[in-house]
């Protein structure tokens, strides 16, 4: 028998506002303890919460983004747990009413296309973090009232590969929509999955398990991967799965139970009484919808029509905001879509990851002017592909632009006739044997030659001119 | 005439003349709290030094040098703020209120902190965790609650005015049971921000005070839209005080009859009737109104305001402030849980684990349809009453409180006969309106009576305009307890 993943993602990301949620603090990453906190997000005595504009506003355009529908009607409930972390001892989130539900994200994971449904999308206050020393436990209250976006998907991902596509796609997305920096390792994005087995044809759902702790796109792969084999263990063993929280452990590339679901917590919500419930219009929806940035899939789809790049050279240079628009401001210059994707997608690529470059600023140090150049200096026959690749790398590394880099190092294509004459001349008379296979028709006799050329004018000879100059010497027509 | 015997209304005109000086007011008021208080027990903190020290370097504001008594449940920077309760024992906010920064900006003195029921859950200040509040009138008597520090301090002359706050009555009945005027204003007129919140939906701060004039005015100065709290509503404030009047002719006065029911003193009854033949010979129509779901208001605020403050006093809990009790020096995560319940157990009250309690059942899953969804569906039907009531009458007069003082002690094993001291005040608050707390008589105890006037919302106007006609033309608001008679 087969088994059947049934797999289920409940993402947070911390929408990228400056000041959080509730409070007028700052959101910036890293600060010293306890510095980005007000009375507000201490949940001391007394305080009371006021919505921040700008994550309304982000969280609209993340939820139209993803195709959802949003409410028109803003209401936010009070969730109840204890723990240090969380100063009221209740977050701010939305229970039965979400700001936005029936979404979806379209994904392609091993070379199949589905559409993975979004249940609902909702806003939300995050808590502090506790650290913990020899001396007791502290907290640090700087992300306290952190705005939070909650996304959670229909169960309808079914495999590790499936729920690694849709992560990228979603953050390829809140990447364009310029409303998280999604770093996971910062933990602006963070991935919780339940995920269940069934026979393969069954359409009743298995005992699921919650799987948490997962700080990397990669981990959540391997801890999903790990969790279908334990679970699939589990079942061919004539055992039953224990709905429970587990969470993924990195270094042993395991998951551990954490808690059951009797211990499951009553949260107790109800309607946040210190924020007024407000309507959105449909006016501000459309607005909103109408302001959306071209998505990935639209920018793909317009790639390979426009520019007739393949499916999969579109789909990489559309994945990246950044890299997409440079593309077409390099494309309007000079009209030669695929040769620039193909320069962009290899060597520049390369550079970027090697070098960890921000991709954000590749204009900086690769200038779109300089990249046209460079291509038209190939188009034109100034210099071959071959030198080409060592300009650009010296365009990356120095920032010269091309001209001047060709001719500090000396690289142009030989194009002139009478200087390659003398080195055909020389090519020939050393290789006598050669010569007469190529006068009895050998092509690959003449590329040989066209070769040694090329070789004795480290690569800068035109091949096509020395090409044409051979066969007219040795044949007696062009 | 000694300086504590003013009106908050005098004490500025006398200060903006140049007549007295705020540091001279200030001492009055210090000297009569050292030599008085400890039979009343209104003030829980009180800073003489300090008060006398701000008093000297006061010099601008509408209310300069004029003192006010503050409940202690609004913070008020680097001073105690206890609500009552062992809990926040030493807490001192960082910082103060919103109605804290416009008193301060206007020039108040604040003399020190009073005295409530822990977190206000109370009607008569008896559970202070600190000890109770005396009635100013009969000092074996509770001077009612939760604002009894308040209401008390203001009857003792201890201070000209105070601020309270008003979940269920809370401003009303102890100002009803020390014979001041009390106003809960509208919902949302107010800014909370800094007020240590019971039950959000329904909390409101107001003043207590000697007469109409000193409420008008300081409701002018501490009403407002206030950035900080989205649920205080952006409207403009009247000038209270320049717009007050004192003409009732034509005004309708709804009397509802189901506030003249069985329980009620006759003494209290008789009060209020007279009251209110004194509006129809001053011109007002009186008309019989019906507000059928007041049988519910008590049944639906007893789920509604502890469910509210099972969550707002879940963040008492020994981690950032106030107190903490743990076996031993440090709290390991197995102590966590440990140090929770202990805490909250040793650091709340009876009547604040009852209400916990109360709340927590209320909201729980399974319940939460039951009890607490349909507590909201009755205060939206409470609230149609009044908005029927309303398209026929101006304003609505009933009794504040069923009861004159009561003994203390005399409730306090009786949760639900403790409840019942707020049923008259309770659907105000269910229901978003103003309504007004002003002397109306005694009962044959001399215990003073307090009639209630309930208005539209936003339409705090028409009360002051009302009782201040009916103080015109009548002493009630003028006598004294013994204790403040020089």
């Amino acid at each position: 028998m087969t088994y059947e993943p049934v797999i289920g993602l409940e993402v947070h990301v911390q929408m990228d506002t400056r000041s959080k949620a509730f409070c007028g603090c700052g959101t910036v990453f890293g600060m010293p303890a306890n510095t980005q906190v007000c009375p507000v997000c201490m949940g001391l005595p007394g305080v009371l919460p006021v919505l921040n504009e700008k994550f309304l506003e982000y969280a609209i355009r993340t939820a139209l983004a993803l195709n959802c529908t949003v409410a028109n009607y803003l209401k936010f409930d009070r969730k109840h747990y204890f723990y240090p972390d969380l100063p009221k001892n209740y977050q701010i989130s939305q229970y039965d009413q979400p700001l936005a539900g029936h979404g979806r994200l379209n994904i392609e994971a091993d070379a199949i296309k589905k559409t993975i449904r979004i249940l609902r999308v909702h806003m939300e206050e995050d808590a502090g973090k506790l650290i913990h020393t020899a001396g007791g436990s502290l907290v640090d209250f700087n992300r306290c009232g952190m705005p939070l976006l909650e996304i959670v998907s229909e169960p309808d991902i079914n495999s590790a590969a499936e729920a690694y596509a849709y992560l990228s796609q979603l953050k390829n997305i809140l990447e364009y929509l310029e409303v998280s920096d999604c770093d996971m390792e910062k933990g602006s994005l963070r991935c919780d999955a339940n995920i269940s087995l069934r026979p393969a044809g069954q359409t009743a759902l298995g005992i699921k398990t919650e799987v948490k702790n997962m700080n990397s796109f990669k981990g959540v792969r391997d801890a999903l991967n790990y969790e279908i084999g334990r679970q699939e263990q589990v079942l061919r063993d004539g055992g039953a799965i224990t709905q429970e929280t587990r969470l993924w452990n990195e270094e042993q590339q395991k998951t551990f139970s954490m808690r059951s679901k009797e211990e499951a917590h009553d949260y107790r919500y109800f309607p946040e009484p210190d924020l007024v419930p407000f309507t959105i219009s449909d006016e501000t929806i459309a607005a909103a919808k109408q302001a959306l940035p071209e998505l990935p899939a639209v920018k793909k789809t317009r790639f390979m029509a426009e520019y007739k790049l393949s499916e999969y050279d579109a789909s990489v240079i559309s994945a990246d905001k950044y890299l997409a628009l440079y593309f077409e401001n390099t494309v309007k210059q000079y009209h030669m879509p695929k040769i620039i994707c193909n320069w962009l997608m290899g060597d520049v690529m390369n550079f970027i990851n090697t070098n960890q470059v921000n991709i954000k600023k590749l204009d900086e140090v690769l200038p779109v002017k300089n990249l046209v150049a460079m291509v038209q200096l190939i188009d034109n026959n100034t210099i071959s592909g071959k030198i080409a690749k060592e300009v650009l790398a010296a365009m990356l590394t120095g920032g010269k632009d091309a001209a001047t880099i060709i001719k500090e190092k000396n690289l142009g294509q030989i194009s002139d006739s009478e200087a390659l004459e003398a080195i055909i001349d020389e090519v020939i008379r050393e290789q006598q044997k050669v010569v007469e296979e190529v006068k009895t028709g050998k092509d690959k006799a003449l590329m040989f030659l066209v070769g040694q050329v090329m070789q004795k004018t480290r690569g800068k000879a035109n091949p096509q001119i020395v090409n044409t100059l051979i066969k007219k010497k040795l044949l007696g027509n062009a | 005439m000694e300086l504590t015997q003013y009106s908050a209304y005098e004490l500025s005109t006398m200060v903006g003349k140049g007549d007295i000086y705020p540091v001279d007011i200030a001492a009055a008021y210090l000297k009569r709290i050292a030599a008085l208080d400890k039979n009343i027990h209104a003030f829980v903190h009180c800073d003489p030094e300090a008060v006398l020290k701000k008093a000297e370097k006061i010099k601008t504001g509408r209310l300069r040098g004029v003192p006010i008594a503050i409940k202690d449940n609004f913070c008020v920077k680097g001073q105690p703020t206890t609500c009552g309760s062992k809990i926040l024992k030493d807490f001192r906010p960082p910082y103060n209120a919103t109605v804290i920064e416009k008193l301060e900006q206007e020039g108040a003195i604040i003399l020190g902190k009073v005295n409530m029921d822990e977190f206000a859950f109370g009607s008569s200040c008896e559970t202070s965790a600190y000890g109770p509040t005396h009635n100013p009138w009969d000092i074996t008597r509770a001077p009612g609650g939760s604002s009894g520090g308040s209401a008390a301090a203001v009857a003792a002359r201890f201070a000209p005015w105070a601020l309270g706050s008003d979940t269920g009555g809370s401003i009303r009945q102890p100002a009803s049971l020390c014979g001041v005027v009390g106003l809960k204003p509208t919902y949302g007129r107010v800014s909370r921000y800094g007020l240590i919140a019971f039950a959000s939906s329904l909390d409101q701060i107001g003043p207590l005070t000697l007469d109409v004039r000193d409420a008008a005015l300081l409701s002018s100065v501490i009403s407002g839209y206030d950035p900080k709290d989205s649920t205080s509503v952006n409207i403009p404030v009247p000038d209270y005080l320049q717009l007050l009047g004192e003409n009732v002719k034509g005004l309708k006065i709804g009397i509802p009859k189901e506030y003249f029911i069985t329980g009620i003193e006759d003494g209290v009854k008789n009060a209020v009737m007279q009251a209110i033949e004194v509006f129809r010979k001053l011109g007002a129509q009186i008309e019989e109104i019906n507000l059928p779901h007041t049988e519910y208001a008590v049944a639906t605020y007893y789920i509604v305001a502890p469910s509210e403050a099972s969550s707002n006093l879940a963040r008492f809990d020994g981690v950032q402030y106030g107190l903490r009790v743990t076996k031993g020096e440090k709290v390991s995560d197995s102590g966590l849980i440990d140090m929770y319940m202990k805490t909250r157990g040793e650091g709340f009250g009876q009547e604040a684990l009852r209400r916990i309690i109360l709340g927590t059942y209320s909201l729980s899953s399974g319940y939460y349809d039951a009890y607490y969804l349909k507590a909201l569906k009755v205060r939206t039907k409470i609230g149609e009453d009044f908005k029927k009531a309303f398209a026929r009458v101006d304003c609505i007069m009933t009794p504040t409180s069923p009861t004159g003082a009561f003994k203390l002690g005399e409730r306090t094993d009786d949760p639900l006969a403790m409840y019942l001291s707020d049923i008259f005040t309770i659907s105000a608050n269910l229901a978003g309106i103003p309504a007004l707390s002003i002397p109306c008589g005694f009962t044959p105890e001399n215990l003073p009576v307090g009639l209630q006037i309930l208005g539209k919302p936003f339409d705090e106007q028409t009360l002051f305009n009302a009782a201040h006609a009916y103080q015109q033309s009548t002493n009630w608001h003028r006598r004294k307890p013994a204790m403040a008679q020089k």
